[in-house]
């Protein structure tokens, strides 16, 4: 006993010893730059990081007040997610936005930033439902949602096969937790309206391992695989994909699993493999300029620098300045420079990036256009196709933003979150 | 020094067998107990529920389940994550299905249904034993998680297979659920803990106890004695699965608020379990606490240590992390393979005989 007393008594210090940041705009980074998830949590980190650097570096903040970024390792872990949400939602005058990048860590957070006040931006990932949000009234996922990327992805595989998918077959490769069973949903909703029969295929978390899976796609031959995969295994099904010589452009990924780390290993084998987006790729536009000079170039850079401009860099950035876009809003409405996470709240709530603020940020068409009201907190939903070209190491857009089937989303969006108001008591919110 | 024995007499039996013979001992227990009961819970805040104060309870009951089967009845178990699983699974249909119901209740019904399927999966400790029945604990390990997975009646068929726990409480204290108190929660894990390690305690030096240690050390000389291994093994087995159920029950409550199967309960919380027995000291009530507290109170002190005091990178402290804490094990390890426990043990002999140790 004495031993956990000492233990204790010595965690007790080192914690209460922390002096907190003293920055006014909080922003913590729940990352994981370790385990079987880095490969892709890693970039987008340091895009996130970088990103709020160059605001700093560049314009001294938002409105004048810095923002500070801590930064907490939750190894995808939701264990380590409940501590890091724990140990940074305190710092300074509080956290003002969390951004997990976790699906998992998502739902845990969902209930815990409902009790404590403080919005949650899971953008493009985390539960469709919170589209809604006269219901979940601190819970964003602009700009699109899992249920929308079935159903662009559903509408792709259909006007690859002439507009009709009747009979045919369509598997979905999904990492076997809440973030890949989300689209099933969706897609046995879409295959009893399109007539396809839909296959379920999971894969047990990490995924390195998928042999009997793509012996079962071998065997069944399915016409398209859908894939929801993260982390190591992407690579691993893009690579089994090439060795089982599956027709790469039928092999369609989500926005999460089509990233450069994703496709390289698998060298020629990945040539033409499809997945969703809905950021830019590549560094050709203005604000990259500014990163190279401010933030890499001044050795500012959260890692190597070798990132930039790379599928889930970009999209950490994109993550960045949605929130830093949303605490301007804030700071707009509240009229004051030191917002709180109920300001930063109203701030995403009345969110408006079109082309013409992309412009002026030095993001032309960056991303889709995202308008944000108090029962939309789901975007607009529009995603396009890139296709991975393994001769020049480069994705290529091979369509335009495409729109979700949002009548059918919004119907099961819907029903899901008013089962969820139910099951918590929840009276949704009058608004529009 | 810290021990002064001179005129602590044992004049009854029962003072001789007393679980802390020694009156300091005994003080500095209270003692403990007192501040665990009646200052901590002033302290807390939601930080320290959550990510110290909760998984130290919950792994300490765990442990304390594991160990009764390992430790005392030498049955090697790999399904730890299987049956906490279990217990949360459990819990979850219960707190759904019977929401009148407190949550003491539905965490010692669920490690009621933890122990059922515990005696099921123990059915083949009476045939195969050592490594054999670890690849058999493991097979529980993966079939639970598995199933929970398959069958959507379990995670009441929502569309993401996500359990979330909804709000219960205690003479009207919330103890799961997002607004739960902080205080209350730990203090409702804080009872369970002492009620059920003082029972753990009691039962592992009265004749149940002995059994078990007597098929640890010889079954076939147990058994020519007189011990039913059937009656031992399975009693290991129910036992150890109810402890284990309660702290998965806890888990997914207390702790997460939501959870699902393959990423909480997976094989990795099986060896954490286990490397905190072994740890802490095989066949040792202390030692469960020992061994969890180290694998649970270092890595949180760690990072607090690297990040927040030293300011490191977030990745180059986790690796370090990882780096550290396996190399601490090693090390104890060598330095005492009976574990943290025997190393106490050994500690207080010599504080004993301060200050003419030998």
């Amino acid at each position: 006993m004495k031993f956990k007393s000492l233990l204790l008594a010595a965690s007790m210090v080192a914690v209460t010893g922390v002096s907190p940041a003293l920055a006014d705009l909080v922003f913590p980074s729940l990352s994981y730059r370790t385990g079987p998830f880095a490969p892709n949590g890693i970039p987008f980190a340091d895009g996130y990081a970088d990103y709020l650097t160059l605001l700093n570096e560049r314009d001294g903040g938002i409105g004048g007040v810095k923002i500070a970024n801590p930064e907490c390792e939750t190894g995808y872990n939701t264990e380590k997610g409940v501590e890091c949400y724990e140990s940074t939602k305190g710092i300074g005058s509080g956290a003002l936005i969390y951004q997990p990048l976790s699906t998992g860590i998502t739902y845990q957070l969902i209930p815990k930033v409902t009790a404590d006040g403080i919005p949650l931006h899971s953008m493009a990932y985390g539960r469709t439902s919170a589209m809604n949000g006269k219901v979940f009234e601190w819970v964003f996922n602009y700009p699109a949602n899992y249920w929308d990327g079935a159903t662009i992805a559903v509408q792709h595989a259909k006007d690859m096969s002439g507009g009709d998918l009747n009979g045919k077959t369509i598997a979905l490769l999904y990492h076997n937790s809440a973030y890949g069973k989300e689209p099933i949903r969706t897609l046995e909703e879409k295959a009893k309206m399109e007539g396809f029969n839909l296959t379920l295929i999971p894969v047990d978390s990490p995924g390195q391992e998928q042999k009997s899976q793509w012996l079962q796609i071998r065997r069944e031959r399915p016409d398209f695989v859908l894939f929801w995969g993260w982390g190591v295994m992407n690579a691993v099904a893009v690579q089994e994909a090439a060795n089982i010589r599956f027709p790469m452009d039928h092999f369609i990924g989500i926005w999460w699993s089509g990233a450069e780390q994703d496709v390289l290993p698998a060298g020629d084998g990945a040539n033409g493999y499809k997945s969703l987006n809905f950021t830019y790729v590549g560094k050709d536009k203005p604000v990259f300029a500014d990163i190279e000079k401010y933030v890499v170039g001044a050795g500012k850079a959260a890692g190597d620098g070798s990132n930039v401009g790379t599928v889930q860099y970009n999209r950490g950035m994109y993550a960045a300045m949605l929130a830093t876009e949303a605490a301007r809003k804030a700071q707009e409405l509240s009229g004051k420079a030191d917002i709180t996470a109920a300001d930063m709240r109203n701030g995403m709530e009345a969110l408006v990036v079109d082309d013409a603020r992309l412009e002026a940020l030095g993001m032309p068409n960056f991303g889709p256009t995202v308008e944000v009201s108090c029962a939309n907190h789901g975007g607009t939903g529009a995603a396009l196709v890139q296709q991975w070209d393994a001769s020049a190491k480069a994705w290529k857009a091979v369509t335009d933003f495409m729109p979700a089937d949002r009548e059918l989303v919004t119907k099961l969006a819907m029903e899901d979150s008013e089962a969820f108001a139910k099951e918590n008591n929840i009276t949704p919110r009058e608004c529009n | 020094m810290l021990y002064r024995e001179a005129g602590d007499f044992k004049t009854t039996y029962a003072s001789d067998q007393q679980t802390f013979p020694i009156k300091s001992e005994r003080a500095l227990f209270w003692l403990f107990m007192a501040a665990a009961f009646l200052i901590v819970p002033f302290l807390i805040n939601d930080y320290w529920n959550k990510a110290v104060l909760m998984p130290l309870l919950i792994y300490c009951m765990a442990a304390l389940g594991l160990n009764i089967l390992v430790g005392y009845c030498g049955q090697v178990s790999l399904g730890t994550g299987g049956f906490m699983a279990v217990g949360a699974y459990a819990a979850y249909k219960l707190m759904t299905a019977f929401p009148w119901m407190d949550q003491f209740s539905v965490t010692i019904l669920a490690g009621f249904v933890t122990a059922g399927v515990g005696i099921l999966f123990g059915l083949p400790s009476l045939r195969i034993k050592g490594f054999y029945l670890a690849v058999a604990t493991l097979a529980a390990q993966f079939f639970l998680v598995w199933m929970f997975n398959k069958f959507a009646w379990f995670y009441n068929y929502s569309a993401s297979g996500q359990i979330t726990a909804p709000e219960r409480t205690i003479f009207g204290y919330a103890v799961t659920g997002p607004s739960s108190l902080p205080w209350a929660t730990y203090l409702f894990g804080l009872t369970l803990l002492f009620v059920f390690g003082w029972i753990a305690r009691n039962l592992t030096r009265g004749r149940l106890g002995r059994s078990w240690m007597a098929i640890r050390d010889m079954d076939i000389a147990a058994e020519i004695i007189g011990v039913s291994p059937l009656k031992a093994k399975l009693s290991a087995f129910a036992v150890s699965s109810f402890y284990i159920g309660m702290a998965g029950a806890m888990f997914f409550a207390n702790y997460l608020g939501a959870a699902e199967v393959g990423e909480a309960f997976g094989i990795d919380k099986s060896f954490l379990v286990l490397f905190m027995v072994i740890i802490g000291g095989l066949g040792s009530i202390l030692g469960s606490f020992l061994g969890a507290a180290f694998l649970v109170l270092l890595p949180v002190l760690l990072k607090n240590l690297m990040v927040d005091q030293l300011g490191w990178v977030t990745d180059l402290a986790a690796h370090v992390q990882i780096m550290l804490v396996g190399g601490l094990i090693v090390f104890f390890l060598i330095v005492e393979p009976h574990g943290l426990a025997q190393l106490w043990r050994l500690t207080k002999e010599k504080l004993r005989l301060w200050p003419f140790p030998y």
